[in-house]
């Protein structure tokens, strides 16, 4: 309840980080989701992420949309600003302000309502713009705080708690963020933390648009016999296909062309701007994460097979970002004097020789 | 077809207005006052050689105006293009033409009607023209365009081309254009294309020796070099938009193409590409977005403003409707935004080229719930310059979207203004933006208190420092920003957020009021009116009607609209839309009686002219036209 306060007692022995921060430094207030709710351990999970690369919670901006999963921005991060915008227009917010201050990290959090239905439009023009974010979908298929509704993430057949069967095919995000051309695509399940961190941490070392849907039952409308976004359906389904480690960076190399190295065996490292390291372990044979069209076909495989793979799923870490395409300056835009902005009375009394 | 309706314009005026145009007048009193339409297809290059018609007559120093009435089509359709010339000054548009180029046979009949008696026809008489086109009552010139083009030039886009060149060489001699003026402007124009110096020179030359030889040039209408232009430029209101906005310090535009606004962008992107990008590396310092859509484009504007970036969009009413949604998040959660709306003809798709006011109310209340907003209301192009700049001061000082209500006759017509000028010492009003050292010397930080005599409360921008953040949101909050649900504490924001609106009164640009010692009723009106309602008062007072002017340039209206308002029994508010917007504004905002208030209206989507708001006044002074308050509609 969010009229409860954490307590602010701190064990003294608990783990600090290169900031000398704990993690209870990136937490929030405390959660009003139900008991249970998968996007409390997404929230855990991305509390972690960021406690873990050592990041300063004030150089982060978390921006949502409307929605049960767009509530979580909240509860962690305390040190950030945030926005709890308006339903489907957060990638657009998001777009604005990353265009404002290049330098802030952003992490915009949304859900199947939010990404899939009203802001479906947004989100696939956010990923064509490759804007600079890391993008989290609580995909739990259904909508909670309207009760019960089918999401456009609900699958044909799939059964509502009242019984009903879904008749409409689904969106998958991740298949539809691959089609548009998206430089960072995962999947991952909010009770599956060792898989989420490392996913989450390399999606905030990414430059460009970091997709990570995560599948986040709810445990109130949709977790349920006949659901197949339910914690039983999903840990029997999961199949954690490409697993992967992330190195994070003891250096920053300036930028430079990143090329995968492919290890021996089944392992493949994919360097990140900063000099993270991806290790992609365990690589089924055949299985190229950089390879978009590879990608797609192996997903179609095994969804059709019924198996949902999850990890991170395509890299493509040299795709342009927006601010790249645009040659933004590095100076965040907001910060520039005004003296470099205003042509002056010169330049405008030359200019007006030609409105003559 | 797009066929604009027949207007004659002054025929409904009352009979005692001498009328300056009658066929028996004088010769001399057309030199330097009269109208002319050049009626062409679309796609032709008719444009640029109108601009270079009325650019001569400007460098000659006479006041003049260009209409530029277009389909919403690329190629094919008829395109019309009016120019008035009026040594006083008085440049809105008029129907009555004393002089039509036609050189589209498919609109002849219609082109030919609208000249007045008495006037003259230009066409191409390389085809003979149908004998029931033929007026008694108009002279007809006809030179043999296309003829001439065929014999004198061989590629077949020229041919095409140069036909509109050529009539302007023909109305150089017609009318007494200065043929110096004429060449120096294809000098400047194609110093760097020799070719097209050539034939354009040629074409010139052709259509002016032609005239020369056939015609007793010039016609009684024509032209006498003035020096009424020296201080003043030619620029349409978007490109005077878009230098505001650079001028302002904007470095995030994001937008969505829409007819009449897309030319802001343009320019704006034009004129950041010329100023903001860095010599030697090629960086950028700004960031244009071109939208999914509209909803998009304010999101990213309020992005970009919660980041602290001067940002803004430009759109049509379509636009605005699709906004509605985020204004509101943008008012309630206190994020600066300029919204410039180039206002066209609605509902729906209406008529996408042409002309109307008919936003008002709209932004003045855009999104659900209570939301009210700053307006700023530009006259011409000087304004929507000074007033783009404003409206980021406004934006930021108040916290809140600013709309700039242009409109497509001020926005895509090229306008003759005072040279636009600049004070260097300028710099913007950021409004209240705590700094890290404030933040720290807090106790502790709360967005939405305390506030300060204008009702604002301080706000911080991301990436400063932890102890600002904030958590954003267009949900219930109280004065310190938490989520709430309890009715006082809702109320609270609400009333300041009142209160802010109030104090934004005495920050908008004040109305301009020019008050007369004999007057007995009051004229109010808005933007692009201005000039109609200008010469429709001149014309009233050489008719023993007085009347006092009131042109509102900023919404809440200030205190010096609420006095006049208050000093004048009847008052006509003139507005070009059909429900009497503005007046519905005044009424609802200000202390002012509906009955005081007679309507004057004009939404056929042709920017207004002053034979209209004179006849009007006069049929309801005298209770022969439909004097309800409600308004008198006019025929257009």
């Amino acid at each position: 309840m969010s009229y409860i306060k954490k307590p602010a007692a701190r064990h003294p022995s608990l783990q600090k980080n290169a900031l000398g921060l704990t993690v209870r430094d990136y937490e929030g207030a405390m959660s009003t989701l139900c008991a249970g709710c998968g996007h409390d351990s997404i929230t855990a999970a991305i509390t972690r992420a960021f406690f873990e690369l050592d990041i300063a919670p004030h150089m982060v901006a978390k921006l949502s949309g409307i929605g049960c999963s767009s509530k979580t921005p909240t509860y962690f991060l305390s040190g950030a600003h945030g926005f709890n915008s308006a339903h489907g227009r957060m990638p657009a917010i998001l777009t604005g302000a990353s265009a404002a201050n290049r330098e802030l990290l952003y992490i915009g959090v949304s859900g199947d309502g939010d990404s899939l239905s009203i802001g479906l439009g947004q989100m696939s023009h956010a990923i064509r713009r490759n804007v600079d974010a890391l993008y989290v979908i609580e995909n739990n298929g259904v909508y909670g705080l309207t009760k019960g509704q089918f999401s456009a993430s609900a699958d044909p057949g799939s059964k509502s708690k009242y019984g009903e069967a879904n008749t409409q095919q689904a969106i998958d995000p991740v298949m539809l963020a691959l089609s548009l051309g998206a430089t960072f695509v995962a999947r991952s399940f909010s009770g599956d933390k060792s898989q989420l961190v490392p996913i989450l941490k390399a999606g905030l070392r990414h430059r460009g648009f970091a997709l990570v849907d995560v599948i986040s039952p709810c445990v109130t409308f949709n977790d349920h016999e006949g659901s197949t976004k339910s914690y039983k359906y999903t840990r029997k389904k999961q199949e954690p296909v490409v697993e992967m480690d992330f190195v994070e960076a003891d250096f920053v190399p300036p930028a430079s062309e990143i090329t995968a190295e492919y290890g021996d065996g089944d392992e493949i490292a994919v360097p990140m701007h900063d000099g993270s390291i991806v290790r992609f372990t365990k690589v089924p044979e055949g299985y190229d994460p950089s390879d978009r069209d590879a990608v797609v076909g192996y997903l179609r495989e095994h969804q059709a097979a019924g198996a949902i793979p999850t990890g991170l799923l395509f890299l493509d870490p040299a795709g342009s970002e927006m601010h790249a395409a645009n040659k933004t300056i590095a100076t965040p835009l907001a910060q520039l004097p005004y003296e470099s902005l205003c042509p002056g009375a010169a330049a405008l009394e030359a200019l007006q020789k030609s409105y003559r | 077809m797009l066929r604009p309706k027949v207007d004659r314009g002054g025929s409904e005026a009352p009979e005692f207005i001498s009328g300056a145009d009658s066929a028996n007048a004088p010769a001399s009193s057309h030199v330097n006052d009269f109208a002319l339409k050049l009626a062409n297809v679309n796609g032709t290059g008719s444009a640029s050689a109108n601009s270079l018609l009325m650019q001569a007559i400007f460098r000659m120093g006479i006041p003049v105006s260009g209409k530029n009435l277009f389909p919403s089509n690329i190629q094919g359709l008829p395109t019309w293009y009016e120019i008035r010339v009026n040594k006083d000054g008085h440049t809105a548009r008029t129907a009555r033409f004393d002089l039509m180029v036609a050189m589209n046979a498919e609109t002849y009949a219609q082109d030919i009607d609208e000249v007045r008696p008495g006037g003259w026809v230009l066409y191409d008489s390389s085809w003979p023209l149908a004998t029931s086109l033929m007026r008694s009552d108009v002279t007809f010139l006809g030179v043999p365009y296309a003829k001439l083009c065929i014999e004198h030039f061989s590629e077949a886009r020229e041919r095409t081309l140069m036909k509109n060149i050529v009539y302007v060489g023909t109305l150089a001699a017609l009318l007494d254009i200065d043929m110096e003026v004429v060449q120096g402007m294809l000098t400047e124009k194609f110093a760097a294309k020799p070719k097209l110096m050539t034939s354009n020179a040629k074409a010139i030359r052709l259509g002016y020796d032609y005239a020369k030889a056939h015609f007793e040039c010039p016609l009684p209408i024509r032209l006498e070099t003035m020096n009424e232009t020296a201080d003043k430029v030619l620029i349409t209101g978007n490109t005077a938009t878009a230098l505001g906005a650079v001028y302002a310090g904007a470095t995030v535009a994001a937008w969505y193409p829409i007819t009449p606004s897309t030319s802001v962008l343009d320019a704006f992107t034009e004129f950041c590409e010329e100023y903001r990008v860095d010599a030697e590396t090629g960086e950028r310092r700004y960031c244009i977005l071109q939208a999914e859509d509209e909803l998009a484009a304010i999101g990213m504007v309020i992005g970009a403003g919660w980041n602290g970036a001067r940002a803004f969009t430009a759109t049509s009413g379509p636009g605005i409707s699709l906004m509605g949604e985020l204004v509101g998040l943008a008012y309630y959660a206190e994020i600066p935004a300029v919204i410039v709306d180039v206002q066209r003809v609605g509902p729906s798709t209406g008529m996408p080229t042409r002309t109307q006011q008919g936003d008002i109310l709209l932004c003045a209340y855009a999104s659900h719930g209570d939301t009210k907003h700053i307006l700023l209301f530009p006259a011409n192009p000087a304004e929507c310059f000074q007033f783009t700049v404003r409206a980021f001061d406004l934006a930021e000082r108040f916290q809140t979207p600013v709309f700039l209500l242009s409109d497509l006759d001020i926005g895509m017509n090229d306008w003759v203004v005072p040279r636009l000028s600049w004070d260097d010492g300028y710099r913007p009003d950021r409004g209240r933006v705590l700094s890290k050292e404030e933040i720290e010397a807090l106790p502790k930080f709360y967005r939405y208190s305390p506030e300060d005599e204008h009702g604002v409360a301080a706000r911080t921008l991301p990436g400063v420092t932890p102890k600002g953040a904030f958590f954003t949101r267009g949900s219930g909050h109280n004065k310190l920003g938490g989520y709430t649900e309890l009715p006082d504490e809702y109320q609270e924001v609400m009333d300041r957020l009142a209160r802010k609106h109030f104090a934004a009164r005495n920050a908008v640009p004040a109305a301009v009021i020019e008050t007369q010692p004999n007057a007995n009723f009051g004229v109010v009106t808005v933007g692009s009116c201005d000039l109609a309602v200008r010469e429709a008062l001149a014309e009233l007072a050489r008719n023993g009607l007085h009347g006092d002017y009131l042109r509102i340039r900023g919404f809440p209206f200030g205190p010096e609209v609420d006095s006049f308002l208050r000093s004048h029994e009847r008052m006509f508010v003139v507005e070009q839309n059909r429900d009497a917007q503005l007046r519905a504004l005044l009424t609802l905002e200000t202390g002012v009686h509906k009955h005081q208030l007679y309507s004057v209206l004009s939404y056929g989507g042709m920017p207004l002219q002053a034979d209209q708001v004179v006849s009007s006044i006069v049929h309801q002074i005298r209770g022969t036209g439909r004097a309800t308050p409600v308004g008198q509609v006019s025929s257009q």
